[in-house]
């Protein structure tokens, strides 16, 4: 198979729905001219023109929320956050008006929407450009949240997300844009991937490492230290999507191993993993041989310090080190 | 506010009244006078602990929702804040499901889940109803951008009380307005006070708000909100520049309420005098001035004038029992409306699990 990198998966993902269906329209700041703040947009102005390739001014509340309207009367827009940490600056938009208005209407209204952008640390940018809310938007009922971590998957479930009739949230990560791998060539047919349905990225026997991300490849490098160093068999459920939640493909992984270490780059307090958590407990409590594990984020806002940013992250050695303190 | 009867200026002779039929004259007044009796209605249950939440009343200012949605076509829309009762009536709502709304019943027209602030019918282009103060305005320019984007001829009227001029959301909202050229007409319903702070201790202005517009060079104008005349001749060219030339524009209608932000504001009647509010009532109320006026054209008389009063009165009283047999929401209903595609039994809905309460 091909292989092609994150950045144009998401493109080529956006460029054929464009194509399918002439309500989408990409929106954002430097999305057209500039194409892309990180070239994830190359090239689709030039394509598309002004109509559905639309600069924005710095205006994230202003132009989310017109999106959100413009979805009500059936455009389908795909607004660019340069970063999800920018959610702070349209959050009544996002939350309020693009999760509520269908609940608040009685179903009157939809809101098929996507809002995509990276959302992750390690890039040294400091604590306001390190968010990563993917927990903090799939608290929110009327909301759906996913986390792509392979170039086949940002591309199968963007193109989901726009046909998808309800607001989907698609985080993607600045350090995977230049991350490649296979992806199904167009010319055999629609490469869709569903909302709500994990993917076991490393079958295994004895842990399950699930994480969302990036996280999933750190999970993946240190499934092979473990099987190499520690000859433990690691299985890394990728969750790819936080709600809609495939619980099935994680009770049914923790079920078979026994054993859980859960990968998260959000902040230990109410993150994902601590969701995941309680429902290992809720639902898998009796094949547990060993309490739930977590390897999140450090627990301090993200650091600037290029010398040790990465480290405040979840490593392929403190994963390490936590399986072993189970295993 | 005049202390005095005003002297207004004629705009029945405006193309967009001198077109009017008695007929039309007529609706506009029963229109006004079906949300105030509405809404009396429904103080008068909300004080009798029918309802919960906030009741946010538009008495006193029928006259902008009923001159400025008289004006609107198929393709213009509607939005508004929490104070939504006049424009849903206006466009063409009826009492029942606007009550048992209020009611949070089950036959509401959102189901019981809106509640008074939050009224909704998109069949008829109005599109809520909005809680937040600013919160719709960027809204309103997205369905405003949605009728350019589809080629047709149309906008949309996005109201907001003069509290909300201050928010950063509208801010944003006229920028992109005037720079992507949408077909919005931004709607200031001056009321004078934002909740208890009255205009001059919330808002800096050189003569007035809607002059903020020319910061973005955007067109506004000011209107007088008692009459319905002026509101229907100066809000059609706002409609009309935004159809054919695809420009936005800022009007500040001046009007005025008679009770509180909502029921609940405990200080209604210490941020401004009764003196204030009699005189309101007595020489700017809009339904008077408009009874008024069409006795003078001799378009009704009072007798008729007093019919549709008590019809409309009627029609409330029946709304609020119509309310109060309703049958509640049930607790399973709580998860309809969430997603559509589980509304919607779709084959995504089957795919991972949507709630969590277990």
């Amino acid at each position: 198979m091909r292989e092609i990198l994150y950045r144009h998966a998401i493109r080529e993902a956006l460029d054929e729905e464009l194509t399918r269906d002439e309500n989408v329209v990409v929106m954002g700041e430097e999305v057209a001219q500039y194409n892309g703040a990180y070239k994830v947009t190359e090239g689709l102005w030039e394509k598309w023109g002004d109509k559905r390739i639309v600069d924005t001014p710095i205006s994230e509340a202003g132009f989310i929320g017109m999106g959100v309207g413009a979805s009500m009367l059936g455009i389908r827009p795909v607004m660019e956050l340069m970063f999800w940490s920018f959610h702070s600056v349209a959050f009544d938009q996002l939350v309020n008006n693009a999760a509520n208005v269908r609940y608040m209407s009685g179903g009157l209204c939809n809101c098929p929407i996507v809002m995509r952008g990276p959302a992750n640390g390690g890039t040294n940018v400091g604590a306001t450009h390190s968010h990563t809310p993917e927990g903090l938007f799939a608290a929110f009922p009327g909301l759906k949240v996913c986390s792509p971590a392979t170039p086949a998957d940002v591309k199968g479930l963007m193109k989901t997300a726009i046909r998808d009739n309800d607001p989907v949230y698609v985080m993607e990560n600045t350090l995977l844009y230049g991350t490649s791998g296979p992806v199904p060539d167009p010319a055999d047919g629609d490469h869709l991937v569903p909302l709500g349905k994990a993917d076991i990225k490393r079958e295994g026997s004895d842990v399950s490492l699930i994480a969302h991300g990036r996280s999933v490849l750190r999970a993946l490098e240190a499934a092979e230290t473990l099987q190499s160093e520690h000859g433990i068999n690691a299985e890394v459920v990728d969750l790819r999507s936080i709600r809609p939640l495939d619980q099935q493909a994680i009770i049914d992984s923790v079920m078979k191993t026994n054993r859980a270490v859960l990968v998260d780059e959000s902040k230990p307090f109410c993150g994902v993993s601590a969701q995941i958590t309680t429902l290992i407990q809720e639902h898998a409590f009796d094949h547990l041989d060993a309490p739930v594990k977590r390897v999140c984020s450090l627990d301090a806002p993200a650091i600037y310090s290029p010398h040790i940013e990465d480290e405040q992250l979840p490593t392929p050695g403190r994963i390490i080190e936590k399986v072993l303190s189970i295993a | 506010m005049m202390d005095s009867p005003p002297t207004l200026l004629d705009f029945s002779q405006s193309k967009v009244n001198k077109d009017l039929t008695n007929a039309d004259k007529i609706e506009f007044y029963r229109q006004m006078v079906r949300i105030r009796r509405f809404e009396q209605t429904a103080l008068k249950f909300y004080n009798g602990g029918k309802m919960g939440g906030f009741l946010h009343l538009y008495i006193g200012q029928e006259s902008v929702a009923v001159g400025t949605i008289s004006l609107c076509g198929d393709n213009d829309h509607v939005i508004t804040a929490y104070r939504c009762h006049g424009h849903a009536l206006t466009v063409g709502m009826e009492m029942d499901p606007c009550m048992a709304e209020c009611y949070g019943k089950a036959t509401g027209s959102a189901k019981g889940k809106g509640g008074s602030m939050h009224l909704f019918d998109p069949s008829r282009n109005f599109w809520g109803g909005h809680g937040i103060v600013g919160g719709q305005t960027p809204l309103g320019l997205g369905l405003a951008y949605a009728v350019k984007y589809k080629n047709l001829q149309g906008c949309c009227l996005c109201y907001m009380g003069d509290g909300a001029v201050n928010q950063g959301a509208f801010h944003e909202s006229l920028n992109i307005a005037a720079l992507f050229k949408i077909p919005v007409v931004y709607i200031i319903e001056n009321n004078g006070y934002s909740m208890g702070t009255s205009q001059e201790r919330s808002s800096a202005f050189k003569d007035c708000l809607a002059q903020r517009a020319e910061a973005y060079d955007m067109d506004w104008d000011l209107v007088n909100g008692e009459d319905l005349y002026e509101v229907r001749a100066k809000t059609h060219i706002a409609i009309e520049r935004a159809r054919k030339e695809s420009k936005p524009t800022v009007l500040e209608i001046a009007t005025y309420r008679y009770y509180g932000h909502s029921v609940a504001d405990a200080n209604a009647k210490k941020y401004r005098t009764p003196d204030e509010i009699e005189k309101y009532k007595t020489y700017h109320d809009p339904i008077r001035l408009w009874r008024r006026r069409l006795i003078d054209e001799a378009v009704f008389t009072d007798v008729e004038a007093d019919a549709i009063d008590k019809e409309a009165k009627q029609a409330a009283v029946a709304s609020a029992k119509f309310a109060d047999e309703s049958p509640a929401p049930t607790i399973e209903s709580i998860f309809d409306d969430v997603y559509w595609e589980t509304d919607n039994n779709t084959e995504a809905s089957q795919i991972g699990r949507h709630f969590f309460n277990d």
